[in-house]
């Protein structure tokens, strides 16, 4: 994985110098919270309910063993001894001193780490397959590319007071892992006709109050042009996007209004003013970085059978784990959704149980995943019994990778100062009352927002939950039909909402009618999208004690 | 008020006009640009300008700085000020799109500027202010800009 030279750890050092002195003249009164709320932001310091949030930027989702302990210290040094893994691959503490901040910062920079532009209206951390570099089906490994994007975006000084935030991600897959459509700029790496590498750019994407996805607006953009052309893409947004209402300032606003053509018409005439400006890197900056991403040391004679002798260890495996592009290796999902757990949380011992886990079983490697779980990627097959029986140990065993309990959820009205109705009971109150039908159901990605910003990404849930204000009173909308990945959909409304508890039993209702109209092995959402949303809608409004 | 200036040559005396009134003006050396104002529209009167202000009424408004970088991508110059909200932690940003003079409705402390102006020795990006970036250090490509 890419490891920092002196250049990358200059500027992240100085990062902390520039934030330990912005939070001085916070202090000292030279500056108002106004001037200095976006300059924290920045920094991805957030003012919640309680306390001050700070989100780790995790570029990519990727992670060494050693910055994934540190995590686990950070939680006790300066939290209450857990952290919340987020739906962008990054982790918040929820519990922070401003004070203490500047030492954070410190903490992460001595691991190559940082939280430069985890918020703010700037290009946020770039996201990607969480399989990266072990996938069966990618073309190539994403990541170089991301990182690319990482540099180039790091205090881009035409770039850091956009309309609205900015949200890039990379894939290099056919098979979308990153919900790569729902962002403000989507990158697949593809193969021309020439057999050369190069990017298909999808651009306007989006979930918040205007969900959208995000139009192919070139489908071959050369590696050595990409970099122009993201700044091209910037740029029409920066000079075009709204700000006169922070609810249609996203670039899939702009996109929209002026129509794909025309805005890819600017896109283009910007593209070809900037090649003659010299701004991209050049490939062998590429190059310099791909070489950091290369394959781990396989042991060639890894076997490729596995034990299945145990029936549990079985199931974890039928759900959790994915092929290895390497035989005798396979790529474990760690998830974080206990049954009645709050999603994405893990305390300081797991986080530093998988850091040791990541070192003896995975080539020194793990990653965050959008749906707020870790991935150990390269795990040989004949350690996978000792190392699930280990994760079992530590409550970190559960066998439900994308199944009803595996819920994505924002932390809601809990935490947020933005959020309209709690989310994390509601997703605790789900999983309890589904474990026992889990397993039957089988695929179905449940996710729950708390306020219409959808950080729950409830728009690409098979279910999707929205939880509003209704006069006062907490209440849930729910959602069927939204999917993310190739197939991208989302999610439409099923009718009048519902109270927490109402919220549960029309869950319920959906899938046991699911589980009684389905066809052979059809999942969830493909029974829904067969018999679309009026029988589903029937079975969930039904009067309990209708004769 | 200019504060901060960055260049030996004697300071424009006329007051900037709107680029409304500039149109007008043929005699006028001096313009200046609102954020929703299209900055390419002086491109065929570069050579008549020689100051040009880019106002920002807020400083979360970033379009000034795409104006100010298109400007000087077009081969301008002459002396380009930044004007209004213009606060200590923007200076650096503002300097790497082209700004060469401040002029902040509220006077900045000096030694913070100077300190957020001087603080990151190393830059990712090729912009028009000339540094190297720090894939040019890598490779060893020469002076950008």
């Amino acid at each position: 994985m890419y490891q920092y030279d002196k250049f990358d750890q200059a500027l992240v050092d100085a990062r902390v110098a520039d934030f330990r002195d912005q939070v001085r003249r916070r202090l000292d009164g030279s500056m108002t919270e106004e001037q200095f709320r976006p300059l924290r932001l920045m920094n991805g310091l957030y003012l919640q309910l309680h306390a001050y949030m700070l989100r780790v930027a995790v570029p990519y989702g990727t992670l060494s063993s050693a910055q994934m302990r540190m995590l686990g210290d950070i939680a006790d040094k300066y939290d209450r001894g857990y952290g919340h893994f987020t739906t962008r691959q990054n982790i918040q503490y929820n519990w922070i001193k401003l004070e203490e901040a500047p030492d954070i910062l410190a903490d992460l920079a001595s691991v190559e780490m940082h939280a430069i532009q985890t918020s703010g209206n700037c290009i946020r951390n770039t996201t990607s397959d969480q399989y990266a570099g072990a996938a069966a089906d990618e073309l190539v490994d994403p990541r170089p590319y991301a990182e690319l994007i990482r540099q180039w975006s790091t205090f881009h000084p035409e770039f850091s007071y956009l309309p609205r935030k900015f949200k890039m991600a990379v894939i290099a897959s056919d098979t979308d892992r990153a919900a790569m459509r729902l962002h403000d700029i989507g990158i697949q790496i593809v193969r021309n006709a020439a057999g050369e590498l190069g990017c298909a750019f999808y651009v306007g994407g989006g979930m918040g109050r205007t969900p959208m996805i995000a139009p192919l607006i070139r489908e071959f953009v050369p590696l050595d042009q990409f970099i122009t052309y993201s700044e091209a893409c910037l740029r029409v947004y920066n000079r075009h996007g709204r700000r006169d209402n922070k609810y249609k300032a996203r670039i899939k606003i702009l996109v929209h209004e002026l129509g794909k053509e025309e805005y890819t018409r600017q896109v283009e005439e910007e593209f070809a003013h900037l090649l003659t400006q010299n701004i991209e890197p050049p490939l062998a900056e590429l190059e310099r970085i791909k070489a950091q991403f290369t394959d781990p040391a396989y042991d060639p004679s890894a076997p490729d059978a596995l034990d299945r002798s145990d029936p549990d260890f079985a199931l974890w495996v039928d759900n959790n784990c994915v092929t290895h592009k390497q035989p005798g290796y396979i790529a474990a999902t760690i998830s974080l959704k206990p049954v009645g757990g709050i999603p994405g949380d893990a305390t300081s011992d797991q986080i530093r149980l998988m850091a040791g886990l990541a070192k003896e079983y995975s080539f020194d490697e793990c990653r965050v995943t959008h749906a707020q779980n870790i991935v150990l990627p390269h795990v040989r097959k004949v350690d996978l019994y000792t190392l699930w029986q280990k994760l079992d140990a530590a409550g970190l065993g559960t066998a439900n990778l994308d199944q009803i309990g595996d819920i994505i959820a924002c932390p809601g009205l809990d935490y947020c100062s933005l959020a309209n109705a709690r989310s994390i009971p509601v997703a605790q109150k789900i999983s309890e009352r589904m474990a026992a039908k889990e397993q039957e159901i089988g695929e179905l990605k449940l996710k729950i927002s708390g306020c219409i910003n959808a950080c729950g990404h409830h728009h690409a849930g098979h279910i999707g939950i929205l939880g509003v204000d209704r006069k006062g009173v907490e209440n849930y909308q729910l959602l069927l039909g939204g999917c993310e990945g190739a197939d991208t959909s989302l999610g439409t409304i099923t009718g009048p909402g519902f109270d927490e508890d109402g919220i549960v039993g029309a869950v319920e209702k959906a899938t046991d009618f699911y589980l009684a109209n389905k066809q052979g092995s059809e999942r969830f959402l493909d029974t829904y999208r067969r018999l679309g949303m009026a029988p589903f809608k029937e079975a969930i409004y039904a009067k309990e004690n209708a004769e | 008020m200019t504060q901060f200036r960055f260049r030996s040559d004697e300071p424009v005396a006329d007051p900037a006009v709107t680029v409304d009134s500039f149109g007008e003006q043929t005699n006028a050396s001096a313009v200046r640009l609102e954020p929703g104002d299209e900055a390419r529209d002086l491109l065929p009167h570069l050579d008549r300008l020689k100051l040009i202000e880019v106002n920002f009424p807020a400083y979360t408004d970033g379009r000034g700085y795409t104006s100010a970088r298109v400007l000087r991508e077009a081969g301008y110059t002459g002396e380009l000020r930044a004007v209004g909200d213009v606060l200590v932690d923007q200076l650096a940003y503002m300097r790497r799109c082209g700004f060469d003079s401040f002029a902040p409705e509220r006077e900045l402390n000096v030694a913070d500027a100077e300190a957020a102006m001087a603080r990151y020795a190393e830059v990712y990006q090729p912009t028009v202010d000339g540094r190297s970036p720090v894939w040019a250090k890598r490779h060893g490509i020469g002076q950008h800009g």
